[in-house]
């Protein structure tokens, strides 16, 4: 039981820094239309993130809330990856950072449509149609921004060297993932395949040879996390258990 | 991939002195995205309605940004994105001529029809 409510608050908090993440653009983003579009994924995601929490409270118990989780929680006990809690750095490198996280989501939830747990199944079946979109939206912006203007590959291309370091750490499974058996050797042949197919349209190289971080499923994080939860927790932890 | 096109306002009559289908006026602000024109179908068996209009580069972000401006509360389940260069309109000048000579003709009308009390919603 405590790996499976690990594995539900790692995907919760995966899904809230995300959503966290991307709420940041609110308001900044370069049009109108795509500042809409953005925050509605940022919506998404926090929204699955709430349906994660409320099932992780009831099996965590001792009187665990799905706001409790997400706003009580310091770093060390958060178990997202560390590619979500990037800097969003320019348009270029928030996209990249969403398609790389959105790939990784789809071929998750594919998978989990059909694990044995339920709640964790009809979860997924309901993020799934969500993370289509995010993964056609990014990686049409990859593909345009890649095959774009010196400029906008050039930015893909810092981009790339910024994030790709952060995106193994998807792949190494954690105590609670073996546990599970979540197949991510067979997510990660997938995900593969589809990051190759868009960068390659992109005409953006992937990087070779590259050490890749870890750390963030087991709570170990980069210095952005915590700025990230002084922000987010500021008001339940300065007034506790306020409501609007 | 081509960033800067041209942008037109369909219908902004006296802001050009050419008309808004001129196509050939100089462009004044060419770092904006070109503008479309948005029509959702809000159920099976209904017409496509003008919602609005949005930025877009291509038809396939005119769609995409549709659905993210227009479709959040479940407005559709269908999408049409025209740009808004090719929506000719007609000149407000020219209302005088188009539209007032059928004022008078109010044979036109389907008023003069007694209508039977069985038929109801007409």
């Amino acid at each position: 039981m405590k790996h499976l409510t690990d594995y539900i608050l790692h995907l919760a908090d995966n899904a809230l820094i995300m959503g966290q993440r991307n709420a940041e653009w609110c308001g900044h983003g370069p049009i109108l239309e795509q500042d809409i579009a953005l925050t509605n994924i940022s919506l998404d995601l926090i929204g699955q993130s709430r349906y994660l929490y409320q099932y992780a409270a009831e099996l965590a118990g001792n009187n665990a809330t799905e706001d409790s989780l997400a706003y009580l929680r310091t770093e060390r006990e958060f178990k997202n990856c560390l590619l979500t809690e990037q800097p969003n750095g320019d348009w270029g490198q928030t996209i990249l950072k969403q398609f790389l996280f959105s790939t990784y989501q789809l071929y998750l939830f594919e998978w989990l449509q059909q694990y044995q747990d339920e709640r964790l199944k009809a979860i997924a079946a309901k993020a799934l149609k969500e993370v289509t979109y995010h993964v056609r939206w990014s990686s049409e912006w990859v593909i345009r921004l890649g095959d774009g203007t010196e400029e906008s590959k050039q930015r893909m291309l810092n981009a790339i060297d910024a994030l790709w370091m952060y995106t193994g750490e998807m792949f190494i499974p954690s105590e609670s993932e073996m546990a599970l058996q979540i197949p991510l050797d067979r997510i990660y042949k997938q995900w593969d395949a589809k990051t190759k197919a868009v960068l390659n349209e992109a005409t953006l190289l992937i990087p070779e040879k590259v050490f890749m971080q870890k750390g963030g499923k087991s709570g170990v994080h980069t210095e952005y996390l915590g700025y990230i939860l002084t922000e987010m927790q500021y008001m339940q932890r300065t007034y506790p258990d306020s409501e609007w | 991939m081509k960033l800067y096109t041209n942008k037109f306002y369909y219908g902004d009559y006296g802001e050009s002195k050419h008309g808004a289908a001129d196509i050939s006026s100089p462009q004044t602000n060419k770092q904006e995205w070109p503008l479309w024109e948005i029509f959702i179908r809000s159920r099976q068996g209904l017409d496509h309605k003008h919602v609005g209009s949005l930025h877009a580069v291509d038809a396939a972000m005119a769609i995409e940004n549709a659905r993210d401006v227009y479709t959040r509360r479940m407005e559709g389940i269908s999408i049409w994105a025209v740009e808004s260069k090719h929506i000719h309109a007609s000149n407000p000048d020219d209302a005088a001529n188009l539209y007032e000579p059928s004022n008078d003709k109010v044979y036109r009308h389907p008023t003069f029809y007694n209508l039977p009390d069985a038929i109801k919603h007409m």
